[in-house]
């Protein structure tokens, strides 16, 4: 009896002393988390609230209105809306199935001793500025575009009919389709990275019993695998075109910054962010122009929640049935 | 040291104390000879000679790390998927070594099926886990594969309970019945032989007890290999038993006079309890 109340008292402060400091700590992870979503609201109410004057001078409009006119004060977005979409949509369809097979060669194929150089570069690819890939696709990428590719994709395309439309025109080497190359090649080291550090998540167990009842490498990969990995795959997809819609400074020098839509890839054209950053500096505070701008921003952001809203729809859990 | 093991297996024959089995009854399915295995340079399976007799049940029993798992992983060449391990010797089937470079695996994991120690249900619809294996070496009609579903699941004793949700994810049957779904998909692709890594030990008694009669089962059409840690499991289900320590091969022979009369000493010491 006498030793418990000899030791109760030594423990006691300790324990009240840590009770304070957990409620200290719970407090701060809440604010912390609360910042999160008041950060959030912030930059969307404000945005909103930049670009209301643009919403009331032309209401629905704005969004499907193609003239970008600050001589006569009419701004529309349809253009780099247009723009945003093709080139983001473009690049995922180049970078999704090398990023796969990088992943797939990575996490199934390669010898141990291939992985972690190429692993490695494909981080360092990652981390490499954007405005590095701008200056390399404008340097680099324009001429050969304009030199060799557009000439001889145009002229070997010439007279079938989709085609010969899609990619037209003089070969200037900028535009949506050299715009979309560069981001191809911008979010293959997010999708890339991401799918393979998700293949390796499965347990090596569910391989060998496939690979147990026969199953080839890729039937490994199509039918274990990827189901079991499908919701971070596509997380990483997502994660790529989120790169893709909101990249900026690689874009804006090589898209060739008109204001037109066309269905030739290899025309020039613009997008939400480009255009944001070219004109941003050269609007005054408070004029139509910089509201209409701000409004872009806005339905970028609107853009980027609705590609989100459609990832978790798409990845809503599969009920058990034959497929 | 091996090779009198050898000599003592053969000799021995199947075993005059199981009824039905005779040498010439059950030739040897798999032939193992001088086997060495290798985790780097690390070896792990010494020099091991064994026969698996066709329609019969080899139990493998040893403490953990003797290479009983191994010696399993080389009769599918399931050690393939990993570098740095590899396999030395001679394993015979159809007088062909398996453990060659120029096997077809894909080929040879369908004759040689195995069935893990947790259950391993692929993500989709339990009809699906069956006819996944099936449709990888077979192009059978809706009407063959249903009824193959069905004689794979009725021979795992599972077909009763899941007859009527096929569709459904088999992620949702509990342990036993993801186990027996497993051994289900073995058999689905008609294999020769089915090797059983521990496969009752994740399971509780009565799903253990289901598992083991269908083994007694099987061995009426399919040449079974058993690893168990489990010497009550050897006992009741193998024909055959061979007893490992340390990647040696120490003795192997019918199962009733391995459990009575086991000629070596590290063998009785381990039966009885006294080590491992």
């Amino acid at each position: 009896m006498s030793q418990i109340a000899v030791a109760a008292p030594s423990i006691r402060p300790r324990r009240t002393g840590g009770a304070f400091g957990d409620k200290v700590f719970a407090a701060f992870a809440l604010a912390a988390g609360l910042l999160v979503l008041v950060l959030l609201g912030a930059i969307i109410v404000s945005l909103f609230i930049g670009g209301l004057p643009s919403f009331r001078a032309f209401g629905l409009g704005f969004l499907t209105d193609a003239d970008w006119d600050p001589v006569q004060h009419i701004y529309g977005a349809a253009v780099p809306i247009f723009g945003t979409l093709v080139t983001s949509v473009l690049a995922l369809a180049m970078a999704v199935p090398l990023a796969f097979g990088i992943a797939f060669y990575l996490t199934e194929l390669a010898p141990p001793w291939v992985r972690r150089p190429i692993g490695t570069a494909i981080e360092l690819l990652a981390a490499v500025p954007s405005i590095i890939y701008g200056m390399w696709g404008f340097f680099v990428i324009v001429p050969a575009m304009g030199d060799y590719i557009q000439p001889h994709v145009i002229d070997t395309l010439d007279g079938i009919p989709v085609l010969q439309d899609l990619f037209a025109g003089p070969p200037f080497g900028t535009g949506l389709f050299t715009a979309s190359l560069i981001l191809a090649v911008m979010v293959i080291p997010f999708i890339a990275a991401t799918m393979r550090d998700v293949f390796l998540t499965v347990p090596a167990v569910y391989k060998e019993s496939a690979y147990g009842v026969g199953c080839t490498t890729w039937e490994v990969m199509r039918s274990i695998v990827l189901p079991y990995t499908r919701t971070s795959v596509v997380g990483g997809v997502m994660l790529g075109l989120g790169r893709a819609l909101g990249e900026t400074m690689a874009v804006t020098f090589v898209i060739g910054n008109t204001n037109r839509i066309t269905a030739n890839l290899f025309g020039s054209g613009n997008t939400i962010a480009s255009l944001v950053a070219l004109e941003f500096g050269e609007s005054e505070t408070g004029s139509l122009k910089l509201s209409s701008l701000l409004a872009l921003g806005f339905i970028l952001f609107v853009i980027s929640f609705i590609v989100l809203a459609i990832s978790r729809l798409l990845l809503r859990p599969r009920v058990g049935g034959r497929t | 040291m091996s090779t009198t093991m050898v000599e003592t297996v053969e000799k021995a024959g199947i075993g005059p104390m199981t009824a039905r089995s005779d040498a010439a009854l059950h030739p040897a399915r798999i032939s193992i000879r001088g086997l060495d295995f290798f985790y780097g340079t690390n070896k792990a399976l010494k020099s091991i000679s064994l026969d698996l007799p066709e329609k019969q049940v080899t139990g493998m029993i040893g403490p953990s790390g003797c290479g009983k798992s191994t010696l399993l992983r080389v009769l599918n060449r399931m050690y393939d998927l990993y570098p740095n391990q590899r396999a030395i010797g001679e394993v015979l089937m159809d007088g062909e070594n398996i453990i060659a470079p120029g096997m077809d695996l894909n080929q040879l994991r369908s004759r040689v099926g195995m069935v893990f120690q947790k259950p391993t249900p692929f993500p989709m619809s339990i009809y699906d886990n069956i006819a996944f294996g099936v449709k990888l070496h077979e192009r059978l009609s809706k009407s063959a594969m249903d009824e193959r579903v069905e004689w794979s699941l009725s021979r795992a004793a599972l077909w009763e309970e899941v007859k009527d949700r096929l569709n459904a994810s088999a992620t949702g049957l509990s342990g036993g019945q993801q186990q027996r779904l497993c051994i289900a998909r073995t058999i689905a692709t008609r294999p020769e032989v089915i090797l059983l890594d521990e496969p009752t030990s994740a399971l509780d008694p009565i799903s253990t007890l289901k598992i083991e009669e269908l083994i007694d089962e099987l061995k009426h059409e399919f040449t079974i290999a058993i690893v168990t840690h489990n010497m009550q499991q050897a006992a009741r289900c193998a024909d055959q038993v061979a007893f490992f320590f340390i990647g040696e091969l120490i003795e192997a022979g019918p199962a009733a006079q391995m459990f009575t009369s086991p000629r070596q000493k590290r063998t009785q010491e381990y039966i009885t309890g006294r080590f491992g």
